[in-house]
């Protein structure tokens, strides 16, 4: 059926909500791609027999996200009961008669699948009422893990569209663009660049053929939002792109959809067969003789390829490689006509904004960063995974009242933000607000919003070397300052963390940086030396002990680190014997253990599991072996 | 041929082109518009040194060498880093060669490329002109004289063979035929060597063979010197693009020249007779 009209889409919509109230329970069984490496598949095909075979008149749908998204990666899969909310968690084909049975026909909690909150050990009922949730504000996000992504009418019963039928029906291209101006929208996928001006510049450039073009690559390890957002609601994306669309006056688009993400390309191909079919995308959109039509583009594999003109060139089937651009994409993009690109997550916004307006979305945030931001939360903390929260909220909220706080309860020492060529920020600043300025006073960035907590066991030399090296990798090597300096950086760094340093290291590494940061041909070689400059910057000592005491502080490099038993504090309990990986240590139960310093290859692996904490670590030149 | 990326528009097809005057290290320049901020510099004669750049072909900004400072009047004194090979020479453009921040980006990549290849005489010459006699950083243990200009790749793209690319990426990215094999698409004209800044694509030619990329080559003698000026394969390919038979190019340039200029110049006695 064609929606080919405000009229026709009103009352579409106001007949799927009806549908919606009329269903009395709806179990959402999370199938992700993490839930479903974690088996949801078959407990969503469980709970259809499951019904079934009761004559229970419960619907089932499914919702697509991917583990973490609730904040429980390792508790997937995930089963959420409407319209109660209650949430259970790991669960397994076998508990879903249970849940039938209890929960579905009489209301009954099941305590044993219930979420344990790690802060004060009580088991927690309501979704709503988990602090992961509780402190997020979700507008990208806004209806994943609510709707069925392969569900046209679902995602319209919970006001898909709502904002492309204003823009398309009463407001100008001019009036769509002050909108989004209104909302202070900036762009999601790295340097936060103002939404509205691309838009502008684009629409003022001359030419009949235009294009929007919408940036999946996320190519950061660990990042997982856009793919979430593909995945899981792939209809906001194409409703912001057909609204972006709209207000420069292109016609034609492409999504960039790494390769990694099958799902992600699965569902998004079904939204657009969907959208096509009712009139939201295609010929015609909405009756208004506005046409645009999408197709999607599969990654290059690499993690440059995310950048703007890499991504172009190859869009248009040439080799990713970044280009030397002095005029801007609005003017000569893909093949050299006026592009805007955003990324996933601003387009996502794009729909909420036009939908509720840019005052509500500019109500939200700090004063130059509007709205909310995702972020992948990781690391050391107790709750990780994929959070959505108002710009401003502090680093100390969200690693201690949603992160519910360092594993094991150990010191913070730093949380690294902004992707590979983010920077690392300490605990003095863990009261920072978190958005696009004050992350870049700090030394590191937005980036695509990646968190990475950091504990006192945290080596700040090997974190900037681990990302050299992931960066060393991914550089296209078409630039001298990039190609040579990662490898040049990498290579000191190597010998920094083997306490194979040398004075005059730092001032070379400062110098190298520079020059990388002046020189290079595109924001990767540009941004690579920010988790060396900003951890210099904070850590300078920890360099020191490297290069002049050859002792890594933190006690994890393990050239620089040695370990050995407390005997006063050793019961005899034997875990560290099982956990050593080379047999290093003796002693029986009951008796006081030893570490065989020969054999030992400083993994600390005992060091972790000792639960009397009678391990101790200490610089390896002062150990004796026999 | 169009040779840079910029906003040139089609106003300068006309009979009298646009020109722009900018000034560089003080020196007031005029250049036609779509010239870049190297071309203008050469023009005034300032020295900015390059390794990837060549006149036959696009600007491509690789080797970062030719970095300078532009800014504007109106500007408040903030400057930008660009590639000149690349910037569009713009009026009232004021360009600065030698300001601290030019000077510490070339000083890196020639540091840099010094380390990469330590015994390339080019580098040594040119890390020698400013200054720096060793490497701050670790020689390549395995050195090369290729700087991956991409002159090669990119003049073999230009002639319309594109025999070879750049494959891999970060430091193990290389100049090589498709699967390292002898590329079936090369014709051996040895242009990808003749460019070579460093000559560092090997190759040998004698009257009867050519070998390049491990591929060999028969050639073409020319009927009037004897001389082996050709392959097949170029004749061939010569002669697809340019519509006229491959016996044309038997015969060889300086052989084509000197037919020409004794035609001309009984051309020339006849006319001067007449008059
Ligand atoms: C090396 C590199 C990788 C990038 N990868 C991505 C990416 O995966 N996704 C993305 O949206 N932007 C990425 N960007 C940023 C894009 O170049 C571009 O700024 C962005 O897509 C613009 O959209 P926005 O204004 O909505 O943020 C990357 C940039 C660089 C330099
Ligand atoms: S900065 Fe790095 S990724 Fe970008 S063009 Fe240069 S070598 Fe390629
Ligand atoms: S082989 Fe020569 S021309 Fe080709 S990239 Fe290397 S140095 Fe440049
Ligand atoms: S000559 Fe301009 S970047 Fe190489």
């Amino acid at each position: 059926m064609r929606i080919d009209s405000r009229a026709a889409y009103e009352s579409f919509r106001d007949e799927a909500k009806a549908g919606l109230a009329a269903r009395k329970k709806e179990v959402l069984v999370c199938c992700g791609t993490g839930c479903l490496a974690n088996g949801s598949a078959g407990v969503a095909e469980a709970f259809g027999k499951e019904l079934a075979a009761r004559g229970l008149s419960v619907e089932v749908g499914t919702f697509t996200k991917k583990t973490g998204c609730h904040g429980f990666c390792e508790r997937g899969p995930l089963v959420v009961v409407q319209p109660e909310g209650i949430l259970y968690t790991q669960v397994k084909p076998r508990d879903v008669a249970e849940i039938c049975d209890k929960t579905i026909a009489n209301g009954e909690v099941i305590p044993r699948l219930l979420y344990k909150n790690p802060a004060d050990k009580k088991k927690v009922e309501r979704y709503g009422d988990v602090p992961f949730y509780k402190h997020q504000t979700r507008i990208a996000m806004r209806n994943i893990g609510k709707i069925d992504p392969t569900d046209l009418g679902d995602a319209i019963a919970h006001e898909a569209y709502a904002g492309l039928v204003r823009a398309l029906t009463e407001l100008t291209p001019e009036q769509v663009i002050k909108e989004v101006e209104t909302a202070g929208l900036r762009g999601r996928g790295g340097a936060g660049f103002v939404t509205a001006r691309k838009w502008k510049s684009c629409r003022a450039a001359h030419g009949d053929r235009k294009f929007v073009l919408c940036n999946g690559d996320e190519g950061d390890p660990g990042a997982f939002k856009d793919r979430s957002i593909m995945e899981g609601d792939p209809h906001s994306v194409l409703e912001g792109m057909v609204i972006g669309a709209f207000a420069v006056g292109a016609h034609e688009g492409f999504i960039y959809v790494r390769d990694e993400y099958p799902l992600a390309v699965v569902n998004l191909t079904i939204a657009m067969e969907q959208a096509r079919k009712a009139g939201l995308l295609g010929t015609n959109i909405l009756g208004t003789g506005f046409d645009f039509d999408l197709r999607i583009s599969r990654g290059g594999g690499a993690f440059v390829c995310g950048e703007s003109s890499a991504l172009m060139r190859s869009i248009e089937g040439k080799v990713g490689e970044p280009r030397q651009k002095y005029v801007h994409a609005t003017d000569k993009g893909l093949f050299d006509l006026p592009t805007v690109l955003n990324n996933v997550e601003t387009w996502a916004d794009v729909g909420a904004i036009l939908h509720r307006g840019g005052a509500w979305f500019a109500s939200l945030g700090t004063a130059k960063s509007k709205g909310t931001k995702a972020f992948s939360l990781v690391g050391k903390v107790k709750n990780t995974g994929l959070i959505e929260l108002p710009m401003g909220m502090t680093l100390r909220q969200i690693v201690y009242d949603i992160g519910g706080g360092i594993l094991g309860d150990r010191p913070f020492k730093a949380v690294q933000t902004g992707g590979p060529s983010g920077g690392c920020v300490p605990e003095s600043l863990l009261d920072l607000p978190v958005d696009f300025e004050k992350l870049t006073e700090a030394g590191s960035m937005m980036g695509s919003g990646g968190m990475i907590v950091m504990d006192d066991r945290t080596c700040m030399v090997d974190v900037a070397r681990y990302f050299l090296k992931f960066l060393s990798e991914e550089s296209c090597g078409k630039c001298v300052p990039c190609r040579e300096g990662l490898h040049q950086m990498l290579v000191m760094f190597d010998a920094l963390v083997a306490g194979k340093g040398s004075p005059g290291d730092l001032e070379r590494i400062e110098e190298l940086a520079a020059g990388m940061q002046l020189g290079s041909l595109c924001e990767l070689g540009k941004s690579a030396p920010n988790p060396v400059v900003s951890t210099l910057r904070y850590f300078r000592p920890e360099y020191e002990a490297h290069i002049h005491a050859q002792t890594c502080p933190a006690g994890m490099c393990r050239d620089l680190t040695a370990y050995e038993i407390v005997p006063e504090g050793c019961d005899g309990c034997h875990l560290c014997f099982k956990a050593c990986p080379t047999e290093a240590i003796t002693g029986e139960v009951k008796k006081t253990h030893l570490i065989l310093q020969e054999k030992c290859i400083s993994c600390g692996a005992c060091y972790d599991v000792c639960p009397t904490q009678s391990i101790r670590f200490f610089p390896k030149h002062e150990r004796t072996v026999a | 041929m169009s040779t840079r990326q910029l906003t040139a528009n089609s106003r300068q097809s006309t009979a009298h082109p646009k020109t722009v005057t900018m000034t560089i290290d003080g020196k007031a320049v005029r250049v036609s518009e779509g010239a870049s901020v190297l071309d203008a510099a050469r023009q005034a004669g300032v020295h900015i040194p390059t390794l990837c750049h060549h006149e036959a072909l696009e600007a491509w900004g690789g080797c970062r060498l030719c970095v300078v400072d532009v800014t504007r009047q109106g500007w408040d004194g903030w400057c930008k880093l660009v590639v000149s090979c690349m910037y569009a020479a713009e009026d009232g453009l004021i360009v600065l060669t030698d300001t601290d921040r030019v000077k510490l980006t070339r000083k890196v990549v020639l540091d840099l490329l010094l380390a990469r290849c330590p015994e390339t005489p080019l580098i040594q010459e040119l890390a020698s002109r400013h200054g720096i006699d060793r490497t701050s950083y670790q020689a390549n243990p395995e050195p090369t004289d290729c700087i991956l200009c991409g002159l090669c790749t990119r003049v073999c793209d230009h002639i319309g063979v594109s025999a070879i690319s750049t494959v891999d990426r970060g430091i193990g990215k290389q100049v090589a035929p498709p699967f390292h094999q002898a590329p079936p698409d090369c014709i051996g004209c040895l242009a990808c060597a003749e460019i070579c800044p460093t000559s560092c694509i090997p190759y040998e030619t004698s009257d009867t063979r050519r070998v390049i990329w491990e591929k060999s080559f028969e050639m073409v003698r020319c009927p009037q010197c004897g001389r082996a000026h050709i392959t097949q394969e170029q004749a061939r390919h010569y002669a697809g693009r340019g519509g006229v038979p491959a016996s044309y190019f038997d015969t060889c340039d300086a052989c084509k020249r000197r037919q020409l200029a004794s035609t001309f110049t009984k051309l020339q006695v006849v006319q001067g007779g007449a008059r």
